[in-house]
């Protein structure tokens, strides 16, 4: 049996069957037991009781994504199950375990040649009522897996000892008999044992990260409104600011979180909101007004699909317009995308350093798949940036607020500083921050706010690249990990492939941009966006290679690594 | 310098050099007088004070003062205030609006500072009209009012600022004219030193889109009783009268928003110890 | 609402120091502030009848100071001479100012608050009891009726326009914000 570096298993059911729980105890199994691992979710449009699919991959290395097709299949029952199986592709070797009385698998099971492995739930829980379906469902995973029994039994009591003796006692009763269940089968491969590491692991999401990564930016006020799949950001820095002294305003709508940070902001407190394409687009007058305010604050927007209410719950690439362009006038502003889970504590550190350092409003744009999937990741570096927003600390009458500087960057009073009286202002003002209607005011202003974003020094940070070679893939945001599993696959095919991925989105950078595409010639633009939003843009930005395709599609279909790979050797061959 | 050789400062000392724009015989030169006036006899710095404004006439009022001001959008003035006095506690955080920009666009905002009742005074100076675009109704311009835009009038029910803000759990209510600056700066005076959110309307008559009201200087008179702590009976007088009562209305007794703080953490590093494999 | 309701007491001669000072303090206060606003709206007729007037009540407000001596006037008038409701007496009605007024307009308004004062010195005498007090107020009611005297004068150098109206506008207002 071939050893891989990783598996992927996929539980599906519905209506309080649990298999969220299944899917997040398997990932912790692995993980206790020295794999890495990603777990996301697909949920159907109900509060309670809806259909759901928890993706698991577990693997030896850290992972970025899922992968091209599910090795493991588990039916806890077949329920609006349909509605999953484009997500959720199989082939051949996919093993699906199924119970007969829970009705038939999709036709997609049947259609992908996949192998159905019988597993009588339904009569195991009516015999045992006091066993759980999906805990079943969780041992056989865990025994095809071969993941260690004993870890998993502790990981069960831990989870389950509120609920008193006897539902841990069932629960590790209904585990031991899906292990049992399905003692005498086997999947196709055998998961590779875990490296021997020391290093320092953590269990997290990309909304917690981006969280972790404010409070260590310095955010230390925080206003917005509950949204999906922006909530858990604002979830976990609520009790976490007040322990470092900030705090958290629920707000009674998006429009008065953003004017509430930018008065946060103004009276001294990195200040920070998060959010998602509906409430950004209510945010969008006043990011004009922190622009031409010159008020730092950083907006976290954790994209789903659009536009309108779109598709809450799923994933797409899909508000990078309105991110960069969304403003009306000329609004020069920071927009930032973290590329994986751990990067989403450094970008939103980065972005929360550039908004300050820049008296600019910064946009981190993550996404649903980044926010809402919990991996396990290696301890990210400690990382502090030097730099951070100029103050006024003297003051040399009258004070200009506004004043035009080398960099463009002036220093900023804070209230309670004598002589710094100001008043920050949103129409077109004089360095002094008096109203102007004047031409000169005007376009001295508006150059003073361009400059001070292109001239910055924003170092290797501004992209990620990565590989030499006449291939590229250019990519953004969460798909970077697709893409650099697809420049992997690749690269064990024999074709050296590049990968350049922006973090830095707004500014433009063309002089970095040429360097890191110098010798390209063919490029692949990967995004998730049905209107090729990326791809416009870099066309807007930056030279691209003559022979340059893009992949788009929209959400909430991920974008694998070997559609990657077909498509930019398909280009080749054009 | 400790706080005895600071000269005490004069009402000049809180006014900028910028000449306002509004017109010749507007109620809103009187309200910044009354601000200049309250900040004198509460004895506060100029720079211990934050004016914040949205959109409109009476917006323009921060850059009139030589106080740190903020000229924000049209209608978050509040929201801006909110998220200042909350990160800065020790300011004097004084909100400035109109019946447009406060009861209109800002409409819920007004809601929701009534209800969180951070610690802030909310001067809206209400002329009835829309007076920087030219004339239009707002909500609480009369039902009949001819204008270009509602020709023949909105035919609609003007807005109670006042028993709205009783309702929405406003912690000091009060009516004012601009014409007696004197007393309206009286007023100010006490809804700063109230704790919790204190709103002051300010009848502030508009000489060009609204010429009539000139004739408010003549109408207004001091409210005939005093000020209750009963939420119910303020709403009640301030609905059965003439709309011209004058006065503190309502002094509530809710204690100010003050944002929790759990035991300070010293290193952001424990924070992280969730997450930990 | 009277001016004269809650107006302050001059039961001393200080007192009544710091009244007179005040009443100065807010005329100079109101004449600057349309001088300002004609400077704003381009009546420099106006412009410059508001900036005498305020630097004649300045002048005055100095004299009193002067006529105080060592006597802190200011001090004490943040201590007692406050109008909790209404107005000083002297002080120019904002209210009734038209960007379009003509220099007449402007004398009656500056006559009208002149008037006042006049008046209100008048009851200050008229209840005095002490003679520093009195002497004092005698001297401020003729120094009043001066003023009203000489905006008497001004008045017929400058005529009511045609009309005696405030000029009409032939354009609309601007829309700003």
């Amino acid at each position: 049996m071939a050893a891989a570096s990783s598996i992927s298993v996929a539980f599906v059911g519905s209506g309080g069957a649990g298999v969220l729980t299944s899917g997040r105890l398997l990932l912790e199994a692995a993980c206790a037991a020295g794999w890495h691992g990603l777990f996301t979710r697909c949920v159907g449009p109900q509060i309670r009781g809806g259909e759901a699919a928890a993706l698991v991959r577990v693997a030896i290395d850290p992972i970025e994504c899922h992968g091209d097709r599910f090795d493991l299949l588990v039916g806890v029952d077949w329920l609006n199950a349909h509605r999953f199986e484009t997500e959720i592709p199989l082939g051949p070797g996919s093993v699906v375990i199924s119970d007969p009385q829970a009705g038939d698998p999709p036709a997609i099971v049947a259609a992908s040649g996949a192998r159905v492995i019988e597993l009588r739930l339904k009569e195991l829980t009516t015999a045992n009522p006091a066993w759980r379906g999906n805990m079943i469902a969780l041992g056989a995973a865990v025994k095809l897996l071969r993941l260690d029994q004993d870890e998993l039994a502790d990981l069960i009591e831990k989870r389950f000892r509120e609920k008193g003796p006897a539902v841990v006692a069932a629960s590790l009763a209904a585990a031991h008999a899906g292990i049992a269940a399905v003692a005498n089968d086997e999947l196709d491969l055998e998961l590779a044992r875990p490296r021997a590491t020391a290093a320092r692991r953590w269990l997290i999401t990309g909304n917690e990260a981006v969280g972790l990564g404010a409070i260590r930016g310095g955010i230390r006020f925080a206003a917005a409104y509950p949204i999906t799949p922006a909530s858990e950001v604002l979830e976990w820095l609520a009790p976490n600011l007040t322990r470092v002294g900030g705090s958290l305003v629920q707000a009674e709508d998006e429009l008065a979180s953003i004017n509430m940070i930018i008065g946060g902001s103004y009276g001294g407190a990195p200040s920070l909101t998060a959010t998602s394409g509906p409430g950004l687009s209510l945010m969008i007058e006043a990011l004009g007004l922190a622009t031409a305010a010159e008020v730092p604050i950083v907006i976290v927007n954790v994209m789903r699909g659009g536009p309108s209410t779109g598709i809450p719950t799923k994933s797409e690439q899909a508000d990078l317009n309105i991110a960069v362009y969304g403003v009306h006038g000329d609004a020069p502003h920071i927009v930032v995308a973290p590329q994986s889970i751990p990067d989403c504590l450094l970008a939103t550190q980065w972005a929360v350093h550039l908004a300050e350092s820049l008296q600019a409003p910064a946009i981190l744009l993550s996404d649903q798949f980044l926010g809402q999937a919990l991996a396990a990741i290696p301890r990210p570096a400690d990382v502090s940036f030097i730099g951070q927003r100029q103050k006024a600390t003297t003051v040399v009458a009258p004070y200009r607020r506004y004043a035009l500087t080398a960099d463009g960057v002036s220093p900023m009073a804070m209230p309670g500083l004598s002589g710094g009286q100001y008043t920050a202002e949103s129409l077109t003002h004089t360095e002094r921050g008096l109203p102007s209607t004047s031409a000169s005011d005007h376009h001295a202003q508006l150059d003073k706010r361009r400059d001070k974003l292109e001239r910055f020094a924003y170092g290797d940070l501004w992209a990620t690249i990565e590989g030499q070679g006449t291939l590229a893939i250019m990519v953004w945001g969460s798909l970077t990990g697709a893409a650099r599993e697809a420049v992997a696959q690749l690269a064990s095919a024999g074709h050296a492939v590049r990968l350049i991925a922006p973090r830095l989105l707004s500014p433009a950078r063309p002089q970095e941009m040429a360097a890191a595409l110098d010798g390209v010639q063919r490029l692949l633009v990967v995004e998730q966006s049905h209107g090729a939003q990326f791809y416009r843009y870099l066309r807007a930005h930056y030279s691209l290679p003559d022979n340059t395709s893009v992949l788009h599609h929209p959400g909430p279909l991920p974008i694998r690594p070997g559609e990657i790979c077909r498509e930019l050797l398909a280009g080749l061959t054009r | 310098m400790n706080a005895n050789t600071v000269p005490a400062c004069r009402a000049a000392d809180y006014r900028s050099e910028v000449k306002p724009i509004w017109c010749p015989g507007c109620g809103d030169y009187h309200v910044l007088m009354a601000f200049t006036r309250a900040f004198v006899a509460l004895g506060v710095r100029p720079e211990q004070v934050a004016v914040v404004s949205g959109i409109g006439c009476s917006s323009r009022i921060p850059a009139y003062t030589n106080c740190y001001g903020f000229h924000g959008v049209h209608g978050r003035a509040l929201a801006v205030a909110t998220g200042l006095k909350i990160v800065r506690p020790d300011l004097t955080v004084v909100v400035a609006s109109g019946d447009g920009d406060g009861y209109s666009i800002g409409g819920n905002h007004f809601l929701h500072a009534c209800r969180r009742n951070v610690d802030l005074t909310y001067v809206v100076m209400d002329n009835h009209i829309y007076g920087m675009t030219k004339g239009q109704p707002s909500p609480t311009t009369e039902p009949d009012f001819d204008t270009a835009l509602t020709p023949g009038g909105t035919g609609l029910r003007p807005f109670h600022p006042l028993v709205i803000a009783l309702a929405s759990g406003a912690n000091f209510v009060a009516r004012a004219f601009s014409g007696n600056p004197a007393e309206t700066a009286a007023i100010i005076v006490e809804a700063i030193r109230h704790p919790g959110f204190s709103f002051v309307e300010v009848l502030s008559p508009c000489v060009t889109y609204r010429p009539d009201q000139r004739a408010w200087k003549d109408r207004v008179h001091r409210a005939p009783v005093d000020a209750t702590d009963d939420a119910a009976r303020a709403a009640r007088r301030v609905m059965t009268d003439d709309g011209f009562n004058l006065g503190v209305l309502y002094r509530g007794s809710r204690p100010a928003y003050a944002p929790r703080h759990d035991t300070a953490v010293t290193d952001s590093a424990e924070l992280e110890r969730e997450f930990e494999l | 609402m009277s001016s004269t309701i809650d107006a302050p007491r001059a039961s001393s001669l200080a007192d009544l120091y710091a009244i007179a000072y005040q009443i100065e303090v807010d005329a100079v206060e109101r004449y600057a502030m349309l001088a300002d606003q004609m400077e704003m709206h381009n009546n420099p007729a106006l412009v410059d009848i508001f900036r005498d007037l305020a630097r004649a009540e300045a002048i005055h407000r100095d004299e009193i100071c002067r006529m105080a001596g060592d006597f802190d006037v200011a001090a004490h008038a943040r201590q007692t001479a406050c109008w909790r409701i209404g107005e000083s007496p002297e002080s120019a009605n904002l209210g009734a100012a038209d960007y379009r007024m003509s220099p007449h307009h402007a004398l009656q308004m500056a006559l009208a608050a002149e008037q006042r004062a006049l008046g209100f010195f008048r009851g200050l005498l008229a209840d005095a009891r002490d003679p520093d007090v009195k002497r004092l107020a005698t001297e401020l009611v003729g120094e009043e009726a001066g003023h009203v005297a000489l905006c008497l004068r001004l008045l017929q150098r400058y005529p009511p326009p045609g009309g005696g109206r405030v000029a009409e506008d032939p354009d609309p207002p601007a829309s700003q914000d």
